[in-house]
């Protein structure tokens, strides 16, 4: 198969997999264990998405100035500044620490 | 649908955030158009990828084998196994907005991390919605204009890392979670949840530890609940949606 042939069922298949979950029947969503469940699954999905971009490299891990990033980000939240503040201490953090020459 | 769509774009918390997160992703289409077209894409593979595909780990992972001269179908396998988590997230955003008819189909290409991310931390059913839409909508048109431009005028942002953009995603997905952990539960469910998907990252292909942490999630609720049974506690707030959001769209 082609290359263009890869590319159009790739992107065909990763549709798929964004729609099957809107096609659950919705009486099965109604019960409270849903609910409840729905609500671990932002905490541990949003907690694994933090620990993946802060220390996925390639198929390993590594650890670099993201990890400055948490911490200031962190501090930002404890000083209950608003999102748009954390996330610039993060990316500043980041790249302060870069110039700095961390990895 | 009129006063629905009034009240949907409309400044708040959650479009402020969707607005953020959407510039920080943006930056990283730009990276993404130039590697896909130094990888050996033509210009429309990249922009039919950022168009169609939409989901950025997998782009990357489909060009990464690209790149290193692998099969075609490995770069598929890569980039659907990286998608496999967008079902869960769907799966979570029908229960909170149950798009219908033609929205559906929209909805369900905008069903990424990030609009997963800022939609279910939301309270309101109005902020809820607002924060899926606006991340989703921003998000599309900013990483497919970013991917033209990347593609066409190449990598003029030789390291999105020099500028710390892989810092602001990392402190956008804290400053989402954050709000979450209230309490001593949400905090250990975090902290596992991350531990083990940096324990496992090395060890297992990736889009499985995300996977991982979402089994991880099911067993502390199943468990959880369990519990509650046999010990009646009155409340355990910040693992549980309020009332009100629960159940505004049934």
């Amino acid at each position: 198969m082609s290359l263009w042939t890869w590319v159009l069922l790739a992107c065909a298949v990763a549709y798929a997999t964004k729609l099957v979950g809107y096609l659950v029947p919705g009486s099965w969503l109604s019960h409270p264990l849903v609910t409840r469940i729905s609500g671990t699954m932002t905490v541990a999905l949003l907690a694994a998405l933090v620990a993946m971009n802060t220390f996925s490299e390639g198929a390993g891990i590594l650890f670099d100035a993201r990890i400055g990033a948490l911490a200031a980000a962190a501090a930002a939240l404890l000083l209950r500044a608003p999102f748009i503040v954390v996330v610039i201490a993060g990316a500043a953090a980041a790249a302060g620490l870069r110039l700095l020459g961390l990895p | 649908m009129g006063n629905d769509e009034e009240a949907l774009f409309r400044s708040s918390p959650a479009a402020k955030t969707g607005l953020a997160i959407a510039a920080a992703i943006s930056l990283y289409g730009v990276s993404f158009g130039a590697l896909s077209v130094a990888s050996g894409l033509t210009l429309w593979q990249t922009v039919a990828l950022s168009a169609l595909m939409f989901t950025g780990g997998s782009q990357f992972a489909f060009i990464g084998v690209v790149t290193t001269g692998g099969a075609p179908a490995s770069a598929f396998g890569g980039a659907t196994l990286l998608s496999l988590r967008n079902t869960i997230y769907a799966v979570q955003l029908k229960a909170l907005l149950n798009p219908r008819g033609f929205k559906k189909l929209v909805a369900a290409q905008l069903t990424i991390d990030e609009t997963m991310a800022t939609s279910t931390v939301q309270e309101t059913a109005a902020e809820q919605r607002r924060g899926f839409w606006i991340t989703g909508i921003a998000c599309y048109l900013g990483w497919n204009v970013a991917t033209v431009v990347g593609a066409v005028l190449g990598d003029f942002i030789a390291e999105p890392e020099a500028l710390g953009l892989d810092g602001a995603v990392v402190a956008a997905f804290l400053g989402l979670l954050w709000p979450r952990l209230r309490s001593r539960e949400p905090w250990a469910l975090a902290v596992l949840a991350a531990l083990i998907t940096v324990i496992i990252m090395p060890v297992v292909p990736a889009g499985v530890p995300i996977l991982v942490a979402a089994a991880v999630a099911v067993g502390w609720g199943l468990i959880s609940a369990r519990r509650e049974r046999f010990s009646p506690s009155p409340r355990r707030p910040g693992l549980r949606k309020s009332a009100a959001c629960g159940r505004s769209h049934r």
